[in-house]
């Protein structure tokens, strides 16, 4: 039994320690927003925010989380009022599918929150591991850049 | 305005769903919540008035707008309702969009492919809008004593000026969903439509930026198991014998068994393509439980040899012999090269081209090749399937639910009206969800283990049991005179396991001796519709060979073809051309002004230039292409496309960008390769997929404006791509590439 904290709740999770956080996520607490694109780590739909830092669910072990405090798209929000990125992805829309959707925005929330105002070289760099099959890349970079504009607007 | 009459099949139609579902019905819908003011209860039970299969109205005028096809992010979810919504005239901002169930007596075809969902549903959509308005209409001409000439509508609610009477839709709903579906309505003139031609964001934007389950693998059903499939590690082989008794003592785990997806001489439609017939299946509580599980399976493979499937289907039952070898990418190159010089069939020949070749003044021929493709969809494959021995529930991602449903009916023994599939949104789709063995499989598993069970796909499932983009390969000629005028053409394509030769396209119809052959190897490789099929790869090779072309007569590249296509016009050669001269010099001539072609240009980018005709659409892009740390980098594109009237503009640029993005990728890094008929790249990290840092800074889109009714948009941007690329690559390497992936093929010098 291992207690994680998943966007700032506390649940007792009763599956092996080597079990994937992405497993957990999306079986056991039924937090399907992260999705399963690789298992490798190679495409980025996964990725939540461990103590604030964007990583791969589907090569994290629960048990590497245990006493830290895990975010995944659901929990993204504050106060009911959507993150920057969330916003400007609704606003922008720059997606076909979606399905890289919150991997791309807890990749971009992670960059925000350490660079408030990145250059396209910046975004490129933090957001190369997150793949969109149906190639809205520029539309993406677009939408950061706005959440960047409402981010330091504030 | 303009007076449509209804036809015989429609009035039909609309005729029949009012009959089996018009009238008052009880809706309990989720969605329908995020319309309520803030505060209300969490779920709402509404009672929707069905006026026709696409449009639902309730008494507090909320107005629903079912969308008949599946999602895969071309947006239909969006553009097809705005068709409705334009003609009912409601406030588009206020309707609420659900995805229908499959349903073809009141949905129609729901086929999400072929760029075929705007073109096959601007009429009907349209008519099912403009005849709901009509029938609201009449129900207020009855409640009101008035003439319906006197009413008029607009944004949901009907006015009677004269007397000042006003009534939401709502009001008029139930009486209307009585009367008789009108035999003639109006629809609307272009010139008026006020929510076609506007840029709406996506219905499903919210949910979308909040992570809420939307798609196949988000599923979830009460007492759901999972389960994953096992199949043999290589094209060639088949199951021998397994040993679950390790696998079954993992926690978790309810059952293993060996599956036959279809019975010896099952006559197998054009979307059953399958690449395994017997599988093992691992069911268990959880994803990760069973994916552990898997790994303690001991099993043993053994080649298939040859293996007989009995075809059906449009083509009549025949038996079709799949080879057992177990194949390699080299030999399979080596083996189109021999193919390539053997006598083909004749698709299509005009003049004399071969006294034409004979007194020529020069040849030149050149041999394009491109990879087998994985469709590589975001979201593996996976289904939900809860089947009895009554009937069945399937809910998953797939893009013809009527094409799924036949093929389920028959393996399940159950009527199709027992057989209910929902369409979830589908992490991409790109030709592959077509084929849905995947829910077949789902449906024979849920029958077996007596539970609701979703199967799911890991990515090295998805990868390695493909229905992939065929290999191909083509050869061009072209002869030219003294005078350097091209005086015959002759195309020689062929592949593994089809040839991608459209011959009555472009340039045919535009050289007095033209000649289209096409060959095909057989292949246990399992092939099916990658976005644009055949096209794909045609525009690579002809619009290559085009640029060539032009280069030895001297000519501009876009005045090269313009040309060719002023003789088509004028003067056509041949009788069944599929394109129209006029719309693909359109392009042409769009993209030459938009990306200043003509002009000095700016020097820091290499230019290439393709155009291209499918799906009933003309696309042209100009690729500006620079070399960035020792790899050709393209960093800007301008792209010009004519698919009739635009309905979703914002959303239509979007698809095109991301056509042009997939083709680069695919173009420069894409392929899949066999080593003794195992898929080698079973992975992103294998697998290269263009990233962000890869991608144009800019594409820019620009449509030929006209009133012509919409055709497709998904794919007809895509093919001309590969061949804008390999043209900017010659202008950034001073050599040509005839092989795709081009990244990682050496330019060739002249192939004669």
């Amino acid at each position: 039994m291992m207690i994680l904290t998943i966007n700032n709740i506390r649940h007792e999770v009763n599956i092996d320690a080597e079990a994937t956080l992405l497993s957990i996520l999306r079986d056991e607490l039924d937090l399907t927003g992260t999705k399963y694109g690789c298992g490798e780590g190679a495409c980025g739909a996964c990725t939540v925010h461990v103590n604030g830092l964007a990583v791969r669910s589907c090569t994290t072990s629960a048990g590497s989380v245990v006493g830290k405090s895990v975010t995944t798209i659901e929990g993204l929000e504050t106060n009911g009022i959507l993150h920057p990125v969330q916003q400007a992805f609704l606003k922008s829309d720059p997606l076909q599918c979606a399905y890289c959707a919150s991997g791309m925005i807890m990749s971009a929330a992670a960059l925000l929150r350490e660079k408030p105002a990145p250059s396209t070289a910046d975004i490129n760099t933090a957001m190369n591991g997150n793949i969109c099959r149906c190639g809205t890349y520029p539309n993406i970079v677009k939408a950061i850049k706005l959440a960047s504009t409402i981010l330091t607007a504030k | 305005m303009e007076k449509t009459s209804t036809n015989n099949s429609r009035r039909t139609f609309l005729k029949s769903s009012l009959l089996a579902g018009g009238g008052l019905m009880i809706h309990f819908s989720g969605l329908a919540k995020f319309a309520l003011p803030s505060g209300s209860a969490e779920t709402h039970l509404i009672q929707l008035t069905e006026i026709n299969g696409y449009v639902k109205i309730s008494a507090d005028n909320m107005i629903t707008l079912i969308c008949p096809n599946p999602e895969f992010g071309q947006n239909v979810m969006t553009s097809l309702p705005m068709m409705v919504a334009e003609e009912l005239d409601v406030d588009w901002k206020k309707v609420i969009v659900e995805m229908g169930p499959h349903d073809s007596v009141k949905l129609g075809g729901q086929f999400t492919g072929g760029s075929n969902s705007v073109r096959s549903y601007w009429r009907p959509l349209r008519m099912a809008g403009a005849t709901a308005r009509n029938m609201l209409m009449q129900a207020a001409s009855q409640t009101w004593a008035v003439p319906i000439e006197e009413i008029t509508s607009k944004a949901g609610i009907l006015y009677h000026e004269k007397s000042g009477r006003k009534g939401t839709y709502g009001e008029f709903a139930t009486k209307a969903s009585a009367i008789p579906v009108p035999k003639d309505v109006k629809l609307k003139a272009v010139k008026d439509f006020n929510v076609i031609r506007t840029s709406q964001k996506n219905v499903e934007g919210t949910k979308i930026i909040s992570g809420k389950p939307l798609f196949g693998l988000d599923y979830k059903h009460e007492g759901m198991l999972i389960a994953m499939i096992h199949h043999p590690p290589a094209f060639g082989m088949k199951l021998k014998s397994f040993d679950a008794s390790a696998a079954l003592k993992m926690p978790g785990i309810k059952n293993v068994f060996s599956l036959k997806l279809y019975e010896d001489g099952f006559e197998q439609a054009g979307f059953d393509v399958r690449s395994f017939n017997d599988l093992l299946v691992v069911v268990g509580k959880t994803t990760w439980e069973v994916m552990n599980a898997r790994k303690k399976l001991l099993v043993e493979w053994m080649p298939a040899g040859d293996v007989i499937d009995t075809m059906g289907g449009r083509g009549g039952k025949r038996d079709v012999i799949v080879p057992g070898a177990l194949e390699n990418t080299t030999a399979q190159l080596q083996k189109m090269r021999e193919f390539a010089k053997k006598p083909a069939q004749q698709l299509r020949k005009d003049g004399d081209p071969e006294t034409a070749f004979k007194n020529a003044a020069q040849i030149i021929e050149r041999t394009y090749d491109a990879p087998f493709l994985a469709h590589n969809c975001m979201e593996p494959m996976n289904f939900f399937a809860h089947v009895t021995d009554e009937k069945a529930l399937l809910v998953g991602p797939l893009q013809a639910p009527g094409l799924a449903e036949p093929t389920l009916s028959k393996i399940l023994n159950l009527p199709a009206d027992k057989i209910e599939i929902q369409m979830t949104r589908m992490g991409g789709g790109f030709g592959r969800r077509a084929y849905t063995h995947y829910a077949t499989e789902a449906a024979l598993i849920s029958k077996k283990v007596k539970a609701p069970v979703k199967l799911i796909y890991s990515r090295e499932d998805d990868t390695t049991y493909g229905i992939y983009r065929p290999m191909y390969t083509a050869t061009y000629r072209a002869a030219l005179d003294s005078n350097k005028n091209l005086i015959a053409f002759h195309v020689k394509g062929g592949g593994i396991p089809e040839h991608a030769i459209h011959a009555n396209r472009f340039p045919a119809g535009a050289v007095d001796n033209y000649l289209a052959e096409g060959w095909a190897i057989p292949s246990n490789i399992t092939i099916g519709a990658f976005r644009a099929p055949r096209s794909n790869f045609n525009a690579a090779a002809e619009q290559s060979f085009l640029d060539e072309l032009a280069e030895a007569m001297g000519k501009d590249p876009i005045d090269f073809r313009l040309e060719l296509l002023k003789r088509a016009k004028e003067n056509p050669v041949g009788k069944n051309n599929e394109y129209d001269a006029d719309r693909y010099a359109g392009v042409l001539k769009l993209v030459r002004e938009k990306s200043g072609w003509t002009g000095a240009g700016d020097k820091k980018f290499s230019r290439g230039v393709a155009a291209y005709f499918c799906h009933n659409s003309y696309a042209a892009h100009v690729v500006d292409m620079t070399m960035r740390d020792g790899e050709p980098y393209v960093e800007r594109v301008f792209s010009a496309v004519d698919c009739g009237i635009v309905i979703n503009p914002d959303a239509a640029s979007n698809m095109v960008q991301g056509a042009v993005i997939d083709g680069i990728g695919n173009s420069l890094y894409g392929g899949l390769t066999h080593k003794n008929g195992v898929v080698e790249e079973n992975n992103f990290h294998k697998y290269r997929i263009i990233r962000m840092h890869e991608a144009p800074k800019t594409v820019d889109v620009s449509f030929v404006q006209n009133d012509i009714d919409p055709t497709g948009l998904g794919e007809p941007p895509f093919p001309p791509v590969f061949g804008a690329v390999a043209n900017a690559l010659y202008k950034v390497h001073g050599r040509r590439f005839y092989q795709q992936p081009f990244l990682l093929s050496k330019p060739d010098g002249p192939s004669v």
